[in-house]
Parts: C-alpha cells; sequence; structure tokens
C-alpha cells in the first residue's frame, strides 16, 4: 500500500518538475510566446500598432485565415490536406455575389433575390458540395488527398472565372424594397464593439473544440487520423469520418468566402488564390502534425493570429510586401522545425 | 576465438568462420537478444531454432548487417569486425535472405536480381549478360521462370525463389536464409535442399532458419536453439532427434498454467461454414479454402500453424475487415457476414489484430483514449461524450486488464510491450463481446505478461466468453486452449484436445518432405 502512495507521490511530483521545465514551457507554448512577441515588438516599433482599434481590425483580417484554418484543421487531423480551400472561397464569394445580384429564371420570367440568410445556406451548401467532391474522391475512390484537392481547386477557381466571366461583383448590397439588404453588415458591422466577421470565428472555433473535445466525432477523427487502420478495426466509421471532414473543410472555405466578400462587398473570382497555403501555415504554427492526428484548435487559432498580426504590423511599420513574404516564409519553417522536436520528445515520455 | 570449434573436431572444413560473442540487443524496453554466443561453421549448415519472439530473426539481421547490436562483438576469420550496414555486410561475403520478400514486384526478375549491383560494361548495364546469369540460376533452381517477368506477376512462392537467387547470385561465403521455405511447395522445397548441399560443397556457410524442424533437420549439421533471447542450447546433427529441439525450444520450467476448467460450455457462440476467402493482397489463390468451425460459449479454441497458414486472414474476415469470396459466419443466431466491423463489434465480437503498433494502437492518443476507442458510443450521450462515463470505463479497464501505466493520460509509447498489448485486448473487452478473436496476442511480449493474458483470458472464459486464439507457439496452445485445430494451407489439417503432445500438432502444421 504505502508503495503505490509513493510511487503515486513520486510520478506526481515527476509531473510538477517536468511543468516547471522553462525549455519544455516554451516549446509547448511557442505559438502563444511568438504571438506576445509580435505584439510587444511591432508596439515598440509602431505607436498605432498597439491600440483596441488595430486589434480588432488585423482580427477581422484573421477571421479569413482563420475560418480557413479550422477546416483545415480537422483535415489535418485526419492526416489529409486541403488545397481548394481558397478556391471555394472565391466561388462561394462569386456564388454568394450571383445570389445577390438576383437570379433571373427566364422560363418564368421573373428574377428572384434571394433574402440575406437564404444566400448565407446556399453558399454554405455550395461549399459543402465541393468539400464532398474531395471527400468522395479521397475516400471512395482513395485519391490522394493533395491530388483530389488540387484538382478540384483547379475546377472550383475556374467555375468561379466562368460564373463572372472573369469580372468582379461589385453592388452587393441589396435594395430594401427587394428585402435582401444587409450583405455589408457581416463585413463591417459590429456586436458590441466586435466585429461580426470576428464573432463568427470565435463561434466556429468554439464549435470545432466542442466537437473535437467532447463528441464521438471529434473521437474518431483524432483516431483515424493517428491510425487508420487501428481505427478502422476498432469499429470507427473511417469512411464516413473522412468525407465529413472535408465536407466541414468546404463549409469553413464557404463562411471564409461570404466574410471576405461583404469586407470588401465585391466578390472577385480570384479572391482567396494562396489563402490555402496561409491556412495549411496556421496549422502547422499551431502545432499540428502533418501527419495527423495531433493538433488543437487553440493552437490553430494562435497560429492564425501569428501570420494575421506579423503581416499586417509588418505593413503598419512598412516593410515592403516582399520582406513581408520572406518573414511568414521564415516562420513556418521555424514552426515545423519546433513541432518535430516536440513530437520526437512526445514519441517516449511524457 | 576457435577454441569452440576445436574440442569438438579438428578437421579445417569444422573451422569457425563468423561467430558472435554475448551479443545483446534491446528495442527500447524489450529485450530481444540477451547474451547470445554463436557459431557458423566452415562449408556446414547451422540451424537456429526457436519460437516466435525468440530472437532468430534479430540476430541474423545482426550478422548481416541489418541491425547493430546494443552490445557484444562479431568475429569474422577471427578478427573483430563491425558492420554499419548490410553493404558492409555484402562485401565481407555475407548475405542474407530475409523472411519478408524484399523485391520490387513492378521490376522483372532479372532486374530484382542484380538491383543495386548491376553488370556494367563500357559504362551502360550489360542487360544480355544479366539475363543469361538469370538463365542459369533459375535452371540450377530447376524453375521455369523467364527473366523478363514482373515479379507481381509470380506466386508467392516463385517470389521467394527469386529472393534465394538473389542471394546465391551473389556468391556469398555465408548466406543466411531465414525462413526460406514458407511459401515454397515440397517440390521446391527439395530443389532448395539440393542447391544447399552443392553449395555447402563448395565451401558455402549456411545459416538456416525453419518453423519446419522435420524438413530443417534434413539439412542441417549443427543445431542451435534460442528461446527468450537466450541461447538454451547448441549440438552437432548426430546428437540431436526431433524431441530435443521441441524440449529446447518450448522449455519445461515455465508453466503457463493449464486451460480453465470446472465449468460447462454454453451454446454455439461462433459459426464458420465453408469459409472461403481469397489472397487479400490480390494474389490469385485462397488464403482459407471452405473452412468451418463451431466455437461454444466459454471454450478457448488454438488455432496453431505457420506463417502464411491463413490464420491472420481467417481472422481479419471474421471480424470484417474484408468480405469472403463465399461462406458464412454466424453470432449465436444472427448471419454478421455482411455487417461492418462497427456493427459486429456492436453484436459481441471483437479482433485483436496481429501487428499491434500497425492495427492495434493509435500511437498519437493517451492510453484511455486508446481503452475506450471502440465503446464510445457506450460513453456518448446524444452528442456529447460524457467525460465522468469515460473516465470509469477506463479506469475499470486498466484495473481489468492490470495496465501497469503512471495514468490514464500517459502516452501510449510510454509502456512497454505486454502493457501496449494489455491496452489492445482491454480495448476489445471494454465493448462486451461475446466472442474474442486473438491474434498471435503473445507476439513479442515477456513471459510475465503472457500468463497475466491467459489468466485474464480465462476467467472471462468462465463467465461465458468464447476465445479464438491464433499462436505460432506451441505451448501456448497446451496451456489455454480446450480444443487445438491446426490449420495448413488454408485447411485444418488437425483438430486435438489439451492432451495432445507438442510433437503431434507440430507435425500436422508441416509439410513432410518425401525423402
Amino acid at each position: 500500500m504505502s508503495t503505490t502512495t509513493q510511487n503515486k507521490l513520486a510520478t506526481r511530483s515527476r509531473d510538477q518538475s517536468k511543468k516547471l521545465d522553462i525549455g519544455r514551457l516554451l516549446l509547448e507554448g511557442r505559438a502563444f510566446f511568438a504571438l506576445i512577441a509580435i505584439i510587444i515588438f511591432f508596439s515598440f516599433m509602431s505607436p498605432y500598432y498597439f491600440t483596441l482599434n488595430n486589434f480588432l481590425i488585423m482580427s477581422s483580417h484573421v477571421a479569413i485565415f482563420g475560418l480557413l484554418a479550422l477546416g483545415m484543421l480537422l483535415v489535418i487531423l485526419n492526416g489529409g490536406i486541403d488545397l481548394s480551400v481558397g478556391s471555394t472561397l472565391g466561388l462561394c464569394g462569386v456564388f454568394a455575389g450571383y445570389l445577390m445580384q438576383g437570379v433571373n429564371i427566364e422560363i418564368l420570367g421573373l428574377t428572384f433575390y434571394p433574402s440575406l440568410w437564404v444566400v448565407v445556406v446556399l453558399t454554405c451548401v455550395l461549399g459543402a458540395a465541393v468539400g464532398s467532391v474531395n471527400g468522395i474522391l479521397i475516400a471512395y475512390f482513395k485519391v490522394p488527398a493533395f491530388v483530389a484537392t488540387l484538382g478540384t481547386m483547379y475546377v472550383a477557381r475556374g467555375i468561379a472565372l466562368l460564373i463572372t466571366n472573369g469580372l468582379t461583383y461589385n453592388k452587393l448590397d441589396g435594395k430594401a424594397e427587394l428585402g435582401n439588404t444587409g450583405f455589408e453588415w457581416l463585413g463591417f458591422n459590429r456586436l458590441a464593439g466586435i466585429p461580426i466577421s470576428v464573432i463568427v470565428l470565435i463561434i466556429v472555433a468554439l464549435l470545432c473544440g466542442l466537437v473535437l473535445s467532447r463528441t464521438a466525432f471529434g473521437r474518431w477523427l483524432y483516431a483515424s487520423g493517428g491510425n487508420e487502420s487501428a481505427a478502422n478495426l476498432s469499429g470507427v466509421p473511417v469512411i464516413r469520418v473522412k468525407v465529413l471532414v472535408y465536407v466541414i473543410s468546404g463549409i469553413c472555405a464557404a463562411l471564409a468566402g461570404i466574410v471576405l466578400a461583404s469586407q470588401l462587398t465585391s466578390a472577385s473570382p480570384t479572391a482567396g488564390t494562396t489563402y490555402e497555403l496561409t491556412a495549411i501555415a496556421a496549422v502547422v504554427i499551431g502545432g499540428a502534425a502533418l501527419t495527423g492526428g495531433r493538433g488543437t484548435v487553440r493552437g490553430t487559432i494562435l497560429g492564425a493570429l501569428v501570420i494575421g498580426y506579423l503581416s499586417d504590423g509588418l505593413v503598419i511599420i512598412g516593410v515592403s510586401a516582399y520582406w513581408q513574404t520572406v518573414f511568414t516564409g521564415t516562420v513556418i519553417v521555424l514552426a515545423v522545425l519546433l513541432n518535430s522536436l516536440q513530437y520526437r520528445s512526445a514519441g517516449k515520455s511524457r | 576465438m576457435t577454441l569452440a570449434a576445436n574440442h569438438s573436431n579438428n578437421l579445417p572444413a569444422n573451422d569457425v568462420v563468423l561467430s558472435a560473442h554475448h551479443i545483446t540487443k534491446s528495442f527500447g524496453n524489450t529485450h530481444a537478444l540477451k547474451g547470445v554466443n554463436f557459431d557458423v561453421y566452415h562449408g556446414q549448415v547451422t540451424t537456429l531454432f526457436g519460437e516466435n519472439g525468440a530472437g532468430k530473426s534479430t540476430l541474423m539481421k545482426i550478422l548481416s548487417g541489418v541491425i547493430t547490436p546494443t552490445s557484444g562483438e562479431i568475429i569474422l576469420d577471427g578478427t573483430p569486425i563491425h558492420f554499419h550496414n548490410a553493404n558492409e555486410a555484402r562485401a565481407h561475403g555475407i548475405s542474407i535472405i530475409h523472411q519478408e520478400l524484399s523485391l520490387a514486384p513492378n521490376m522483372n526478375v532479372r532486374d530484382n536480381i542484380f538491383m543495386g549491383r548491376e553488370i556494367i560494361t563500357n559504362g551502360s548495364v550489360d542487360f544480355a549478360e544479366e539475363e543469361r546469369q538469370t538463365r542459369e540460376l533459375m535452371a540450377e533452381l530447376e524453375e521455369e521462370i523467364d527473366p523478363l517477368t514482373p515479379v507481381e506477376e509470380l506466386r508467392l512462392g516463385q517470389q521467394q525463389i527469386i529472393e534465394i537467387a538473389r542471394a546465391i547470385s551473389q556468391k556469398s561465403r555465408i548466406l543466411i536464409m531465414d525462413e526460406p521455405t514458407s511459401a515454397l511447395s515440397a517440390a521446391e522445397v527439395e530443389v532448395l535442399f539440393k542447391v544447399i548441399h552443392d553449395l555447402t560443397s563448395k565451401g558455402v556457410s549456411i545459416v538456416y532458419i525453419s518453423h519446419h524442424l522435420e524438413e530443417a533437420l534434413l539439412i542441417t549439421d549443427h543445431a542451435v536453439v534460442l528461446r527468450d533471447g537466450t541461447m538454451t542450447a547448441y549440438a552437432p546433427r548426430k546428437d540431436i532427434d526431433l524431441e530435443w529441439i521441441v524440449r529446447n525450444m518450448v522449455g519445461e520450467n515455465f508453466d503457463l498454467g493449464s486451460p480453465p476448467d470446472g465449468y460447462q460450455f454454453g451454446e454455439v457462440a461462433l459459426k464458420i461454414e465453408d469459409l472461403v476467402i481469397t489472397d487479400p493482397n490480390g494474389g490469385n489463390f485462397n488464403v482459407v479454402d471452405k473452412l468451418s468451425l463451431e466455437v461454444k460459449a466459454g471454450e478457448v479454441v488454438c488455432i496453431y500453424g505457420l506463417m502464411g497458414a491463413g490464420r491472420s486472414e481467417l481472422m481479419e474476415c471474421i471480424a470484417g475487415r474484408f468480405s469472403a469470396q463465399s461462406g458464412t459466419v454466424f453470432l449465436g443466431n444472427e448471419d454478421i457476414s455482411k455487417l461492418t466491423i462497427a456493427e459486429r463489434i456492436r453484436v459481441g465480437l471483437a479482433l485483436v489484430p496481429e501487428d499491434r503498433q500497425k492495427d492495434g494502437l493509435i500511437q498519437t492518443m493517451s492510453v484511455g483514449q486508446n481503452l475506450s476507442l471502440a465503446s464510445i458510443t457506450e460513453f456518448t450521450k446524444k452528442l456529447f461524450t460524457s467525460t465522468d462515463t469515460e473516465n470509469t470505463l477506463v479506469d475499470n479497464s486498466i484495473e481489468a486488464v492490470t495496465v501497469k501505466t503512471s495514468s490514464a493520460n500517459a502516452a501510449i509509447g510510454s509502456l512497454s510491450g505486454g502493457n501496449q498489448q494489455k491496452v489492445v485486448i482491454g480495448k476489445m473487452l471494454a465493448t462486451n463481446p461475446k466472442v474474442l478473436l486473438l491474434d498471435e496476442p503473445s507476439r513479442g511480449i515477456d513471459i510475465g505478461a503472457k500468463a497475466e493474458v491467459f489468466r485474464l483470458l480465462s476467467e472471462r472464459a468462465k463467465e461465458g466468453l468464447s476465445v479464438i486464439y491464433s499462436t505460432s507457439e506451441v505451448a501456448e496452445c497446451l496451456s489455454i486452449a480446450h480444443r487445438i485445430i491446426v490449420m495448413h494451407k488454408g485447411h485444418i489439417s488437425a483438430e486435438f484436445d489439451s492432451t495432445v503432445s507438442k510433437e503431434k500438432i507440430m507435425a500436422a502444421s508441416g509439410e513432410s518432405v518425401a525423402h
């Protein structure tokens, strides 16, 4: 009896000594500390940086990447990759713009003006449809995720360009008499001083966190990302999980598309080009493993904030856009280096 | 260095060419070899006997430079030597035929045989010469295989022949053969033995590993027996017989207990009828052929068989990993042949797979999350999982299968092999199965953990659980099973009760070579 108690005490004190290990703390909280460092650095460099208003503006920029990154996190946790989210964002933005312009049904000789909520829902359905194409290709037809989503990336972008014939929809305000006003509300308005886009991000992040930590689906997702074959033999419906993951990623991209179109009050078919890479970067900086099974919502949001606050900070202090790209790239590589350090040590002891 | 050889015989042919001294090898917490001494004699066949996990393959990989030993030394021709990789060993004339095939299936026979040591003339590969040599090798091995056939079009036995041909073509002084006959037909084995005789008469030393004991006795000059990473016996051929090998392989000192008794079996829990399974890897043959089996509630049935007998395929098919060509599987009165894995688990059929790293554990998850993985729906209420119910389930599992872990949140990789295996078993037991399939659960776990697993299974069997246990260790059959089924090439070749002798079981599992 007494030896077991001693053992327990021993393990507990060992745990504590681990927690006090500064190197480990820095390693595990690296995204958080990087964010603090970025904020401190730019606050010294520019008087405009450390103001509430600036933080809110920067956060509304982060919202776009953040939404994409949350969807990407689920895909990466599952051991996949989704290169199509940038194009899906563009396509969904254009689709929303198209609906706002009014849908002309020639047979009836009528033009439909769907209300804002109908537009949002239909756009999300489109995003889900693109995602399900990815998911079905990957899960049922065993097309490698990289290739399948690369294909969808081109197709979605092409369709977006076809819809507008390469032009941009500018008038997204709607008309009061048609009952479809309020599109810009998403991008510009604030609730209790917080931009709606940021609120959308927070809600989606909380939902994702809840799904990952407290639902069977979340557990299945981690399990099949960690070892698909073992998960399968434990009765996890790995195929269904995989499809659903891409569907959710598509919906996240659609939401991001709506928010971006609303912020710009215009829907461009080229919106969101290369955003998929930023999203992947945010997930990786947030500590997720590209091999699947490891990663958190908290980390991903921090990763998105690091990227957003860094690039906006560089703009504010007037660093050239070329240098911004160099900095972002460096941060990503550093993050991956640290990830492999952490997972190597986590293999044996934790 | 040659003292060991001198005491038996002074003929030069008995010279030790290669010897291993006090070799140890550890993988993390598991000690695969614990100080092994091993001699290879010039122009003779030395056979290494031992059960799965005894360390045979590890020792051979060390001799051939594939892995480096944790401690100990290898002496070649009287001088200590260190191999850093297989190429260095090959340069010293040591080559190995691995148990697992190492061929590139997309390439043809010729290219596989000369892979990495292509014949270069005037700066380009001399395909004609390679082809000529390949034809010679095939003639020597009496196989009619065209050198330009892609390896993937050959059946498994022929692929093994190619593997052997590749090793022979390297003109090594020492040739290690790790289970070279597991996929060969009787006729092919005979040819191989002829080739081995040719090689030894040319002065090549052979190290041979096989589970076919009688077969190995036909060609060997020396026998070395390994058990649990230590060498338990050595003798020249004239001093030994089958009984000696079995006794030294299995050991008599450690008793794993006897089958649970003192209760009546219930109704038939699992019934398999005429099950036919085609090779899941795409081969054009049946790995399980018209197999029927009934297991009653509370009964423990062992399936004994050699590698490739079809045991794993049978178990994975029953568990629903892939579908059978034909035949039915009943659980109680319910036909479960069409159900998914998850549905089969729900109606009470669970599998502990053979390879716990690949198919059993999620390395990225904690001990607790691994334990609860198969029963998530049990603690999900409406949408959300209940942390309390999960913790109770995990704690109960840890206690039930006696997992030694610092906490439920510990990384699964921090546990020893035996405890990891208990987690996989605990995970499936947590689903409250009526029938539990275990595919070689004792692989790579120590004897203590093995005994605990047996105790656990006995307890559950008394409560009415049907256990189907596949193993290639014959002692295990006798200490756990009420009934022993021997599988050979997809068929049930014999059925015994628990009073059978080890020799009989072993004899039923292998093919006899006509001599």
